[in-house]
């Protein structure tokens, strides 16, 4: 594989800072089903106190791999400590049970008990203690979430952001020593969103525990500005600040490159860091496309794909133009599909396929065998690894 | 109009489904959450009772109290009388024959609860008795109450289970249902009637607060 992924894991491992590190350490192998089908997912890595964003389109195992961490589903195998206690390890056949391993977990759902009062689901993991201390600690809780006026009331009885303020709540307060949040806030406006971070961030102030926050929601990532793991098919991409992964546009997968009608094999060669762009060489020819910048070597091969209707035609030569690439070519066929043009155009030996308007055929009095640019912008290139 | 075979059905269909609850909530719990193989087998075992002519069931449940059996030579040795043409029989025959009435509902409403609030219960460090108890339970309340109604009505007319084993023995074992047989065979059409009417007005009374519960999804229960 061309892409540098494998040798970005040792900045994936950060050293642990200290012996009474509450680090979360993840080693999963595991089989997994999404509606794509089966997967392998296969993650490794390090989660310190504080957030730690896991990013990908769903059904990229994010979810699977909380559910491991949790104890909800096994791994095939693989090993899994927090704060320096072992939950799980295939090879010492050691599997702690979910109740005993003190996650804290915030499904996207909830799952607050519908027969409970939202102080009842509040208190409810302090079970352990004395009744008195339970209210006691339910009560500061509920205090510190702004929820005090709801603890009689049922999770029916609710609206949203306050049913995600007592489901966060529930979870914090039993102290658990690592916090697992599937998209919790997913379903919330962004001004809740952010007061109920800010909330959390608070909280984690005082015990610096390590929370992995799930989300497939690319803003977000850039909001809550920590540190995000980027991942797809079940694998670890990327790993690092927001802005190191996120500013360069991620790689797109084979489904999503479907309905690409062009899609070309090229080999990166020149990169522009600077310009946040790169150069890559279309097939055997010499056409050379400007392309956004992802994490890639000179000399990696790459498949670009861009979509007929992004694709423009010129007769003469344009001037003037913001996009960067500005291609010569014949057009080979015309054939009209309901009331869309499509175009081939042949760029020396490299075949576009554009999409035009009826009109746009007529004005441009466009025909095989007419010589024409072809106008490609640089961010309508999707680019895939190989 | 017998009432000492009325209140004698009536007291052995409370037995039988207090006792259903205490043991069809195991066992619906290990059929809602058990991952063995053969689970079939025992699910199938549990309903036979819907579809055996009562006769069939009373005749084993006969044999296997009589003095030729273990179970029938145990007793005796412990009481100095037979299970046979007694109450007691008669309770566990009935606990047999209304076995799938109360395990059905229990499991179908165990079944029912979202298993997202299992796993919420247990990252909140409940085992997995603890979950039962507290989320388990109180969420299938409707399924208890009508597994209760249900063992309790089907007791109440049951016939066949009752002659096979326990006989016709006015105050032990005549329940209502053989009453209105015996008031049949000696023409006694009225007393018959008037026997019939109770029966079918308890039962439908039964059945209408098992649907009435049941009308739509409760997720607690009406009384919340």
């Amino acid at each position: 594989m061309a892409i540098n992924t494998t040798s970005m894991l040792p900045a994936a491992l950060p050293t642990s800072p200290g012996p009474i590190s509450g680090d979360l350490e993840v080693r999963i192998r595991k089989r997994f089903q999404n509606p794509e089908g089966s997967f392998i997912l296969n993650v490794h890595f390090r989660a310190l106190p504080g957030f730690t964003i896991l990013f990908g389109a769903s059904g990229a195992g994010k979810t699977t791999v909380l559910d491991c961490i949790a104890g909800l589903t096994d791994p095939d195998e693989g090993r899994i400590a927090v704060g320096g206690e072992v939950l799980y390890d295939s090879e010492k056949k050691r599997n702690l049970a979910a109740w005993k391993r003190r996650i804290g977990y915030v499904h996207q759902d909830l799952a607050l008990f519908p027969h409970l009062t939202a102080g009842e689901n509040v208190a409810y993991g302090l079970h352990a203690l004395s009744a008195a201390e339970r209210r006691q600690r339910s009560r500061e809780m509920l205090h510190s979430f702004a929820i005090e006026h709801l603890r009689d009331r049922r999770p029916a009885q609710i609206s949203g952001g306050e049913r995600q303020r007592v489901a966060l709540a529930r979870a914090l307060v039993t102290e658990p020593r690592a916090l697992l949040l599937d998209e919790p806030l997913a379903a919330l406006d962004r001004p809740t969103r952010s007061s109920l971070i800010s909330d959390l961030r608070q909280w984690n102030q005082e015990h610096r525990v390590p929370i992995l926050y799930v989300t497939h929601n690319g803003e977000e990532v850039i909001a809550l500005g920590d540190k995000v793991i980027v991942m797809d098919g079940g694998r670890i991409l990327a790993h690092g600040q927001p802005h190191e992964v996120m500013r360069v546009p991620r790689m797109e997968t084979v489904a999503q490159l479907l309905g690409f009608e062009n899609i070309f094999n090229s080999t990166v060669v020149a990169l522009h860091e600077d310009r946040g762009t790169m150069t890559c060489q279309l097939g055997i020819g010499k056409m050379e496309l400007e392309t956004p910048l992802v994490r890639a070597d000179v000399g990696s091969r790459l498949r670009v794909g861009v979509r007929a209707g992004d694709l423009l035609l010129a007769t003469e030569h344009p001037r003037g133009l913001s996009a960067r690439n500005i291609l010569p070519g014949t057009i080979r066929q015309l054939e009209q599909r309901d009331v869309i043009v499509s175009a081939t155009v042949d760029c020396g030996g490299t075949e576009f396929e554009v999409h035009l308007t009826l009109a746009a055929r007529d004005t441009l009095q466009l025909g095989p065998g007419k010589s024409v640019w072809v106008v490609v912008k640089t961010h309508s290139c999707h680019l895939m690894r190989m | 109009m017998n009432w000492e075979a009325f209140w004698l059905t009536v007291r052995l269909a409370t037995i039988v489904s207090t006792l259903l609850v205490a043991i069809g909530i195991p066992i619906a719990y290990w059929l809602t959450y058990s991952r063995w193989r053969w689970k079939f087998l025992v699910e199938a075992t549990v309903a036979l009772p819907i579809v055996l002519p009562p006769t069939v069931l009373g005749f084993y449940v006969l044999v296997a109290l009589g003095s030729r059996s273990p179970l029938g030579r145990w007793w005796e040795s412990l009481t100095g009388h037979t299970l046979a043409f007694t109450f007691e029989g008669l309770v566990i025959g009935s606990l047999l024959y209304s076995l799938p009435f109360a395990v059905q509902p229990f499991a179908a409403s165990f079944g029912a609860v979202d298993p997202k609030l299992l796993h919420a219960s247990a990252s909140l460090g409940h085992s997995p008795a603890q979950t039962f108890r507290r989320i388990v339970l109180p969420l299938s309340k409707a399924g208890l109450v009508t597994g209760f109604a249900l063992s309790f009505a089907h007791t109440l007319g049951e016939f066949g289970v009752v002659l096979m084993v326990g006989g016709n023995i006015p105050g032990v074992t005549r329940t209502i249902s053989i009453d209105i047989y015996d008031q049949v065979q000696m023409a006694n059409y009225s007393s018959a009637n008037w026997t019939a009417l109770v029966l079918l007005i308890v039962s439908f009374v039964l059945l209408s607060v098992v649907y009435g519960l049941n009308r739509r999804p409760w997720t607690v229960g009406p009384w919340r």
